[in-house]
């Protein structure tokens, strides 16, 4: 499910239609807030408030029943809600089969590619030191 | 008598039209987009998101376009933005170990695990104006290598194992974190809140009051054990769904500064530490506040605190650019009223020097005249 936070809202509602869906409806409208961002003292110490995000959450539920809970960085309510619907639908016996299949594994994959694009780029940046040998060996 | 001067309201909003028109500039000149900013003055948005204390690229490079650049006016809107949102509660610490590094390096250790990571630096140009960035420049595709897989440590996890640098401190068992956004800061201050104020504070400030530690003001003797910059993931524990849940990933710079020994007649000397920590890439903010954090640790450090560096009241009282601009740029608003009795003030003042100095003058004559 992480994957999805990555995602863009077009990209999951672009997958997303190509499954027939079944029956929902929210259970909380998508809705904007604040998430307080925490570090670590000298990265592995006591919390400390580093400062907040923009945050979008909504929440799902099927006919059948299943509820999901959508929270994404940002603040794209139709993205917390896609997730949400996601979420859900994963815990459905006649639809997590094809939700992870169709939409999240695509979105994994995809989100695989680029980051090793990114570490490909950045590893071309890493120092290889080399030692000067003066005079005669 | 109070008479009540009005007046101004339509030479306010026709200010505030001309504004408008002197922010867009040449109409014939294309607008800028909000991806434009974003993507081409990335770090102008990271500066806007770490002292708006608010991660949002969108948000802060809206901010940036309204206020025309004027990245402290930036950043003054987006703190009045953040205060319009519900808090939907605290994020689990974010693992900068398990950060996806786009730069790291160190200048403690040659070689260290995961190696030194130039990633997208200024370091080693030349500074020299480029021309052909001017119009129509086109990259040449970034280089690429074999990704490692190799972990990178912390540098100071290194240092750490052999017992050489102190050991970050813990949290006490339930212990809450500080947060001057809900309390006004109290002095003396934990670590936790100096850590957030300084995480918020103006970079330049921060940047003068570094640079006075390696000055001789309250010398701390710093290499730059380590500077990272990547990406690391970010949870909420959400109270409706019970377990933390992902929210996606931020991008953060993070430098460990290694200071010169403490010990005492029970403990080894070891290095000790200070830390910094912001949004985005923002090296030269996180290299000074982690000179002011270890500055500010004379008290706990048992070092004279003499330096303005080292003082915590003077440090965090100062380094809030939105509350010094709000509290010099106020001096530009009328104060009319303060400056009429400022200037009844003055006046009897100057009568009553006039008229003793008449006094003097006449008794002087008098003397004169009697010799």
């Amino acid at each position: 499910m992480a994957v999805l936070a990555h995602a863009e809202a077009g990209e999951i509602a672009a997958r997303l239609r190509t499954i027939p869906l079944p029956g929902h409806q929210d259970l909380r409208a998508p809705e904007n807030g604040l998430v307080m961002l925490r570090g670590r003292v000298g990265g592995d110490g006591a919390p400390f408030n580093l400062g907040e995000a923009t945050v979008s959450r909504a929440a799902v539920r099927l006919a059948s029943g299943e509820v999901g809970f959508g929270y994404t960085l940002g603040r794209d309510g139709e993205k917390a809600r896609l997730i949400a619907l996601c979420d859900a639908l994963v815990q459905s016996r006649d639809f997590g089969a094809v939700v992870e299949r169709d939409v999240i594994a695509p979105l994994r994959e995809q989100l695989r590619v680029k980051r090793k694009r990114q570490a490909e780029e950045t590893a071309a940046t890493k120092v290889d030191f080399y030692t000067m040998v003066r005079g005669e060996g | 008598m109070y008479v009540a001067v009005k007046g101004g309201e339509r030479a306010i909003e026709n200010a505030h039209r001309l504004l408008a028109n002197v922010r867009r500039g040449d109409q014939s000149v294309p607008e800028l987009s909000l991806d434009q900013i974003s993507e081409q003055l990335g770090l102008a948005v990271d500066r806007v998101m770490s002292e708006g204390s608010l991660y949002d690229r969108e948000l802060a490079a809206l901010a940036i376009k309204q206020a025309r650049g004027d990245l402290i006016e930036a950043i003054f809107l987006v703190r009045a933005f953040r205060a319009t949102l519900p808090r939907f509660g605290a994020s689990e610490p974010v693992n900068t170990g398990a950060m996806r590094v786009q730069r790291r390096v160190s200048s403690t250790f040659k070689d260290i695990p995961g190696g030194q990571i130039l990633g997208p630096t200024f370091d080693y140009t030349h500074r020299l104006l480029d021309p052909s960035l001017a119009e129509g420049f086109v990259p040449e595709a970034p280089a690429v290598a074999e990704a490692s897989t190799a972990p990178t440590p912390r540098v100071t996890d290194i240092l750490g194992r052999d017992g050489l640098i102190e050991t970050s401190p813990q949290a006490g068992d339930g212990a809450s974190v500080g947060d001057l956004t809900r309390e006004p800061l109290n002095f003396p201050a934990d670590r936790d809140l100096r850590l957030q104020n300084l995480a918020r504070g103006d970079e330049g400030f921060l940047l003068a009051m570094g640079y006075s530690t390696q000055r001789g003001y309250g010398r701390n003797h710093p290499f730059a054990g380590e500077i990272r910059f990547g990406e690391v993931e970010v949870e909420l524990i959400a109270e409706d769904v019970g377990f933390a849940v992902p929210l996606g990933a931020i991008e953060l710079t993070e430098c460990q500064m290694v200071n010169q020994f403490k010990g005492s007649a029970t403990e080894a000397p070891c290095f000790t530490r200070g830390y910094g920590l912001a949004f985005g890439q923002s090296e030269r903010k996180t290299m000074s506040m982690a000179l002011v954090d270890r500055a500010l640790r004379a008290r706990e450090l048992g070092e004279e605190a003499l330096a303005p560096a080292q003082d915590e009241e003077f440090v965090l009282s100062h380094s809030d650019n939105v509350q010094a601009t709000g509290f010099v740029e106020h001096l530009k608003l009328p104060h009319y009223v303060d400056f009429q009795s400022e200037l009844g003030l003055l006046r009897k003042l100057r009568r009553e020097f006039a008229e003793s100095t008449a006094v003097a003058n006449a008794s002087n004559a008098m003397k004169e005249a009697a010799e």
